[in-house]
């Protein structure tokens, strides 16, 4: 009896590590009458970083916003390790999942976004503390110690006690970065997280961006039109144009040999 | 006889003077209760539940293009037959609470509109609670800036607290009008009473004033910096 139970857990186990992080089946978005994403397929394995690029308007941003729950997919189901992120089962079929089934799915995921998005009423450290003790229901101490060791990871352990506004933008970048590390996501989502910043203080965000990702175990998905940086951090590219996956593979592959015509195109324009 | 008889305005100042405070308790409790309600309707109206949101919508645009004395009556004279029975302090208060809480709400969402939609997205992102993202991050964020508007109403529902007189609350007016039908002399209790409230509401709205310039203030200065940043950049 006993051994029966183990070996079906051992079974579940060798199941479970099979199953990506992340998967998309057949997911379309559309906004009226435009559809953004296209029939798309889609997956991130734990722990990989999978860079996203194609001109503007190609649905890569949309892509990763429907993983955070803030666009809801028109059809196809998103899972996450296997479970359905937007559906629940429901007698055997898939139902629209409430807010509740959201939440629980939600604290997987983590975002950066283009415009940092800090909440400007708050201190540097209280934005990363916020979620973890209210959200995570962690001790203020707990909290405080692990945002610390964040802000001191991407450089601003000494602007605890500033506001955004006395920040610049690539601090405040780095601030949202280490408030989405704190809650610790299965995969960070980065959303063009260098676009909103000055030619100058671009580097300083990639620079971190590049130290979480070398440290290994968060997978990432990150939306970028910085090329080099693509190329140094991404296990993966991802090249999408009209709501569809168009090409992808190793950084290497798809920058030296681009198979598709539009890559082709897209990356000479990039040059 | 004189015009104006300072003897009789000494006499009748200390009851009018007294009636202020239920003046003033009054515009205190119809005000908190506007500012309470008022929140309650900003906050349903942007529920996605659409009938509830119609329904507030409905129920805030009746209540405001009905005249609130009608609505005074109607809570005083017509509740009770519904085995509703207030005292005209609390029908009053209640009334006038209800009334001015429908425009309170019009400010509350203009506050609520102007926080940027990336912080509602970043709420999500670190997955707070429905509740958590109005009460930490939407809110703290959409009331400093329209106090000055809410004082101005304060101010506004104080100079119509008159209009409770109409259901026999003793407060200011009714006061100089009981005293001026004793003596049959009404200048010196009304211009009393209107001196009063000039006294009051005055200086109140220049607080405001000075409150709003200095909020506006801080307002470009923050824009100033961000913008001093971007111009060394460039």
């Amino acid at each position: 009896m006993l051994a029966a139970k183990k070996l079906e857990f051992v079974e579940e186990l060798a199941v479970n590590t099979g199953v990506p992080l992340v998967s998309y089946k057949q997911v379309s978005k559309s906004f009226g009458d435009i559809k953004v994403i296209r029939e798309l397929d889609f997956e991130v394995s734990p722990g990989e970083k999978v860079a996203i690029i194609g001109p503007s308007g190609s649905g890569k941003t949309t892509l990763i916003r429907l993983l955070m729950t803030l666009e809801e997919p028109t059809s196809g189901v998103i899972e996450i390790n296997g479970e359905p992120l937007w559906h629940k089962e429901a007698k055997g079929k898939l139902v629209k999942a409430d807010e509740k089934h959201l939440h629980k799915m939600r604290g997987q995921i983590g975002m950066v976004f283009q415009q940092f998005n800090l909440f400007p009423h708050m201190t540097v450290l209280r934005n990363c503390i916020e979620a973890p003790v209210k959200v995570l229901g962690m001790s203020r101490k707990d909290a405080e110690v692990r945002a610390k060791a964040m802000l001191e990871k991407v450089g601003l352990g000494n602007k605890l006690d500033s506001y955004p506004a006395q920040l610049s933008g690539g601090q405040q970048q780095r601030v949202a970065i280490a408030r989405a590390l704190v809650m610790r996501p299965k995969v960070m989502l980065f959303d063009e997280p260098t676009s909103a910043l000055d030619p100058e203080l671009v580097g300083e965000v990639l620079d971190v961006i590049r130290e979480i990702a070398a440290e290994g175990e968060m997978a990432m998905i990150l939306v970028t039109h910085e090329m080099d940086f693509a190329k140094d951090v991404a296990d993966r590219i991802v090249f999408t144009d009209g709501g569809k996956i168009v090409e992808q593979g190793p950084p290497k592959e798809v920058f030296e040999n681009p198979k598709s015509e539009r890559l082709q195109a897209f990356l000479k324009r990039m040059r | 006889m004189n015009i104006w008889d300072w003897n009789y305005a000494m006499e009748v100042f200390p009851v009018i003077f007294k009636a202020m405070w239920t003046t003033l308790s009054a515009t205190i409790v119809a005000f908190g209760l506007a500012m309470i309600l008022g929140l309650g309707l900003a906050v349903l109206r942007r529920s996605s539940f659409k009938p509830l949101t119609w329904l507030v919508i409905g129920v805030s645009e009746f209540i405001r293009a009905t005249p609130p004395l009608v609505q005074l009556f109607f809570v005083f004279y017509v509740l009770p037959f519904f085995g509703i029975s207030l005292s005209p302090f609390v029908a009053g208060t209640l009334a006038l609470g209800v009334h001015y809480s429908t425009y309170c709400a019009e400010i509350y969402r203009s506050g609520i509109n102007s926080v940027p939609r990336g912080q509602w997205e970043a709420a999500t992102a670190l997955n707070f609670t429905s509740s958590q993202k109005w009460t930490k991050v939407i809110l703290p964020q959409a009331i400093p800036p329209i106090i000055p508007m809410l004082g101005n109403y304060l101010i506004s529902m104080f100079k119509d607290t008159p209009i409770l007189s109409a259901i026999t609350v003793v407060e200011m007016l009714q006061t100089a009008k009981i005293a001026g039908s004793g003596s049959f002399r009404y200048l010196e209790p009304f211009t009393i009473v209107g001196l009063l409230f000039l006294l009051l509401s005055y200086p109140s709205a220049l607080l405001i004033n000075r409150l709003e310039v200095k909020l506006n203030r801080r307002k470009v200065v923050k824009k100033e910096k961000n913008s001093k940043h971007k111009g060394v950049a460039a």
